[in-house]
């Protein structure tokens, strides 16, 4: 049976890990390269590396690093941050990325998607949707980590994205990131139940019972954390010993 | 030290599989010259991407016939789309013709009530212990897998694993001295290590 699988999600900035909260206020949390090869030891499911930085200040990504980094990393993973062009892609992956994630991308050029997919195959091409909520509580998917509003549902955005040949969908709530205080699990319910691409939950994990929640109510294929990783006691193994007690099917 | 040749069409990870190598003793050697695959000792086809580009691109760099008289007496192993590859054919974006190494053709996965394509994750690979690649693995254990189209072999004994997901979907195909793998030994530790240190040991 395929199993659940729990990511750690890496934020990457200027050389070293930070983590904030609603995609603002970061701290610093140590050097990637350490983190990674933790990671690596434990037998992790799989690491979402993502550099934020990228877009925002209008960088490519940072190959050489992820090269360095991808080096000392023996389990999937999936990166992303300032990709724009098919050669991004194509150059993430022969630096050691598995999949690659693209998010202001995908709005700004939807062909990307179609493109890459045609090139790499779907199986590595994550759509990342970056969501929040209005003050009447619909949902609007944003982009340029977080900054500009786009009028999209992120439901019908998913569906899109699904059709031009993504192959997973990585779906976090900036309201909920960094929080702690648990996934969006309708957000995620109304895009899973949409789509027929596994769907990662992001943003808002703060325990393993959430992680739960996620899976069983919103039906995910797989969740995601950063905060509750980096800053309290949890790991991906003790959430993965959880979740198999209460009846998911994980790796061990 | 034993090379491992890994050639280098321009599809995918191949700094991941060359570190894995490494670490399990073995020198790797990229290379994407005809020459060198014909005489190269153990050969790794490796691959992430869609099939026909991949065709397209061993074509264009004259690699199909060195593939083939190489298959003749050395290992070969495809992992991923280079396992694929080793089919007659693929339906993947438009039908296209394969290496045809191994009998069969490259379907796509149908997805039964809950499941979802692309299968993405760790799932069991079940075998029956007779094929020197699945050495001092036991059957069950789990590999990282991510993909949408999967071999459905002409010949039922060229089929060595299974994985229990669109029904049943063959995982490993092995004839000769070919072999493919559908996931990802090189980011799934630790068995795909040992799986590694197989094929390095034929």
């Amino acid at each position: 049976m395929l199993k659940i699988r729990v990511m750690p999600t890496l934020l990457y900035k200027d050389v070293s890990l930070v983590k904030g909260t609603a995609f603002d206020s970061q701290r610093r949390v140590g050097a990637a390269l350490q983190a990674i090869k933790v990671y690596s030891m434990r037998d992790v499911d799989e690491l979402i590396f993502l550099d934020i930085a990228a877009t925002p200040n209008g960088h490519s990504p940072a190959f050489s690093d992820i090269d360095d980094l991808a080096d000392s990393c023996f389990m999937p993973m999936t990166v992303g941050g300032g990709v724009r062009k098919l050669e991004d892609i194509r150059r993430m992956l022969a630096v050691g990325a598995d999949k690659v994630s693209m998010n202001t991308a995908a709005i700004e050029t939807p062909e990307l998607i179609r493109d890459g997919a045609h090139h790499f195959g779907a199986q590595c091409i994550v759509a990342s949707i970056d969501v929040k909520r209005r003050s009447d509580g619909t949902a609007e998917v944003y982009s340029h980590c977080g900054e500009q509003a786009t009028g999209r549902d992120p439901v019908k955005w998913a569906q899109e994205l699904e059709q031009l040949g993504a192959g997973e969908i990585l779906l976090t709530s900036i309201e909920r990131d960094g929080t702690m205080t648990g996934y969006d699990v309708e957000l995620i319910r109304s895009v899973s139940n949409a789509v027929r691409i596994p769907v990662i939950a992001s943003g808002g994990a703060g325990s393993y019972s959430h992680m739960a929640d996620a899976l069983r109510d919103g039906q995910a294929s797989a969740v995601a954390a950063a905060a509750m990783f980096h800053f309290t006691e949890q790991t991906p193994k003790a959430a993965k010993q959880y979740l198999a007690q209460h009846g998911f099917p994980t790796r061990r | 030290m034993t090379t491992v040749t890994i050639i280098d069409y321009g599809m995918g990870n191949l700094d991941s599989l060359s570190r894995a190598i490494e670490q399990c003793g073995g020198a790797p050697l990229l290379t994407t010259d005809a020459a060198t695959i014909t005489t190269a000792t153990k050969i790794i086809l490796p691959g992430v991407g869609a099939f026909p580009k991949a065709m397209q691109n061993l074509r264009d760099l004259g690699l199909i016939d060195a593939i083939h008289e190489a298959a003749k007496t050395r290992p070969i192993l495809g992992i991923c789309l280079g396992m694929q590859l080793l089919a007659d054919s693929s339906c993947e974006i438009e039908q296209t013709s394969g290496l045809g190494l191994i009998p069969g053709n490259i379907e796509r996965l149908v997805p039964q009530q809950m499941e979802r394509v692309p299968h993405v994750g760790w799932n069991e690979v079940v075998h029956d212990g007779h094929d020197a690649l699945m050495s001092n693995i036991p059957s069950g254990v789990d590999f990282y897998f991510v993909h949408s189209y999967r071999f459905a072999c002409a010949n039922v004994a060229d089929a060595v694993a299974t994985t229990p997901y669109c029904g049943t979907t063959t995982c490993i195909v092995s004839r000769n001295n070919v072999r493919g793998v559908q996931f990802h030994p090189e980011k799934s530790l630790p068995w795909g290590f040992q799986l590694l240190r197989n094929f390095l040991a034929m």
